[in-house]
């Protein structure tokens, strides 16, 4: 494995007496496409937010290219995320802006470009991730959910950042689009060169774009291993998630309750 | 004791902390205010949205509220026969607090309302959090083009404010009850002294920044979707309402407590 590009060690986070990631250990090596599986509400979301600096761990080092990110501030923690892309999983588009702004936003902003040059880069994107140009002066209110992803995206790799965070790509879009984004994400990690961390419920989805995945349970990575390897791994829970049984060593706090 | 004392002191604590995080805010949401990049595109649309945008809500409260207080003003003075001192005390009494005062309730209505509002969907739909991650700082991006155009503009509403009311004043003086135009208006400006004026701009400036300074605060840290937004924008108008009215004071007792 080549050095990592992301080396996550002991992370801890809690609100209030809501213990979510509890002592979480990751390495993502550079160009590397990693996939982080997990229930509903396993803190996931919160996992990505910790290392883009959007919420501080009570605990734990998270190092970008070497550095420990945790509790920087001011113009280094601004150097570190020029390198992040980040899909969220509600898109969080600007309603305020319309889509090729929206994907324009971290061109004008972040990297100075001018309108003109920024808008052409902001089609192109716009296209590929099937967004056609005669759409691109609407606003977020005026397209549906799915579309919303897409332009999500669209906005992510614009500034073509060297890591990439996608919180659930492919949810809500139909079969054809998903694929179409599966390809884009695979582009940008293979060819592009760029490290991928992203997360998702769609198995399928998973196993096209990822090179590793990893399955978070109780706040830790419980197995992380190649994606060739998953449906060998032995694993018990492994198995249950990808073939999404209630019966098994994870427990679903619901039929407990009920039962 | 100690069952009475737990919930005070939590109260307390609450409090401190509530009042520590808008300290917080206001110092970097200022410093931000005077370091560059700022956004003048979004200042000027800003001035727009408070000002111009105003005009109607704020002209017609400033015309109404000082046609009553010359009417009212008739019947009080007449008791004394002291009616020729209208014209003055419409006057400085609409510069030096009515102008402000009302101008700055109503745009807290509208304006602080508002812009809680709009931060505040922001913030419970990630958009905040996206704009982090796009390199931009919210507070120079969002904040400080609010802040900035607050200031400036509500003293310019104001100004228009005071002529429309000494212009409803002189209305109601000359056609109800019968003053004759040109006494009255060169009482009007003989009376009017430049630290009225200048006391009633101040104030405006005042105003504008705590409105907007209460909309982002509330703003910004509103959580937990929908019903969040809402009280955030309840929060904005009333503090910021309450605000005025001792601001008014303060600066009341700093221009003129001799
Ligand atoms: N800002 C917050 N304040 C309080 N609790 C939070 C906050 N954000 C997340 N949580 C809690 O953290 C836990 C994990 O949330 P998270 O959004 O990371 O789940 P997830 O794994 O992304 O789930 P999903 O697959 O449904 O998106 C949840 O129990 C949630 O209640
Ligand atoms: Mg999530």
């Amino acid at each position: 494995m080549s050095k990592p590009k992301i080396r996550i060690r002991g992370l801890r986070k809690a609100f209030g007496n809501n213990l979510v990631l509890d002592g979480l250990d990751l390495d993502v090596a550079e160009g590397h496409s990693q996939v982080v599986i997990g229930a509903s509400g396993s803190g996931k979301s919160v996992l990505l937010k910790c290392i883009l600096g959007l919420l501080r761990p009570d605990e734990g080092t998270i190092e970008i290219d070497g550095r420990d990110v945790v509790g920087l501030g001011g113009r280094a923690l601004d150097e570190v995320r020029a390198k992040f892309g980040m899909l969220f999983q509600s898109a969080a588009l600007f309603d305020s802006l319309n889509l090729w702004e929206n994907v324009a936003f971290g061109l004008v902003q972040g990297k100075g470009l001018s309108r003109r040059k920024a808008r052409e880069i902001a089609m192109e994107r716009l296209a590929e991730v099937g967004i056609g140009e005669e759409l691109s002066t609407l606003y977020p209110a005026e397209i549906s959910g799915g579309m919303r992803k897409q332009v999500g995206l669209a906005r992510a790799i614009a500034t073509e950042p060297e890591i990439l965070f996608f919180d659930e790509p492919t949810t809500g879009l139909d079969p054809i689009m998903g694929d179409l984004i599966d390809k884009l994400i695979r582009k940008c990690t293979r060819e592009l060169g760029a490290t991928g961390l992203s997360i998702t419920h769609d198995m399928a989805s998973a196993r096209r774009i990822s090179d590793r995945m990893a399955l978070i349970y109780r706040g830790k990575v419980i197995w992380n291993g190649p994606t060739a390897e998953m449906d060998t791994s032995g694993n018990a829970f492994v198995e249950q998630f990808i073939e999404g049984r209630t019966e098994g060593p994870i427990e679903v706090d619901f039929l407990q309750e009920h039962a | 004791m100690v069952p009475i004392l737990t919930p005070l002191g939590r109260t307390f604590l609450v409090f401190l902390e509530a009042a520590g995080r808008l300290v917080i805010f206001t110092v970097s949401a200022l410093s931000h205010c005077f370091r560059p990049p700022l956004y003048p595109r979004l200042i000027l649309r800003q001035m727009v949205e408070i000002g111009y945008y105003s005009l109607p809500v704020v002209g017609l409260t400033a015309l109404f509220s000082r046609m009553v207080l010359a009417l009212q003003s008739y019947t009080g003075f007449g008791r004394f026969s002291a009616e020729s001192a209208i014209p003055q005390v419409v006057v400085v009494s609409i510069t030096r607090e009515l102008g402000p005062v009302l101008a700055g309730l109503m745009v807290a209505g509208r304006i602080g309302a508002a812009m809680a509002a709009e931060i505040g969907t922001m913030r419970v739909t990630e958009q905040i959090d996206a704009l982090t991650t796009l390199a931009t700082n919210p507070f120079k991006y969002l904040v400080a083009p609010r802040l900035i155009a607050g200031v400036i503009t509500l003293p310019l509403l104001v100004v228009v404010a005071d002529i429309i009311g000494v212009f409803g004043g002189y209305l109601v003086s000359i056609y109800k009850l019968g003053f004759n135009a040109s006494t009255y208006i060169t009482n009007t400006i003989d009376v009017l002294e430049t630290q009225d004026v200048v006391s009633g701009l101040v104030k405006a400036a005042v105003f504008g920044f705590l409105i907007t300074l209460m909309g982002c605060y509330n703003g910004y840290h509103s959580k937990g979707g929908a019903q969040g937004v809402g009280t955030a924008t309840t929060n904005a108008v009333v503090s910021a309402s309450i605000l005025i009215l001792s601001f008014n004071y303060l600066i009341t007792e700093l221009f003129f407590a001799r």
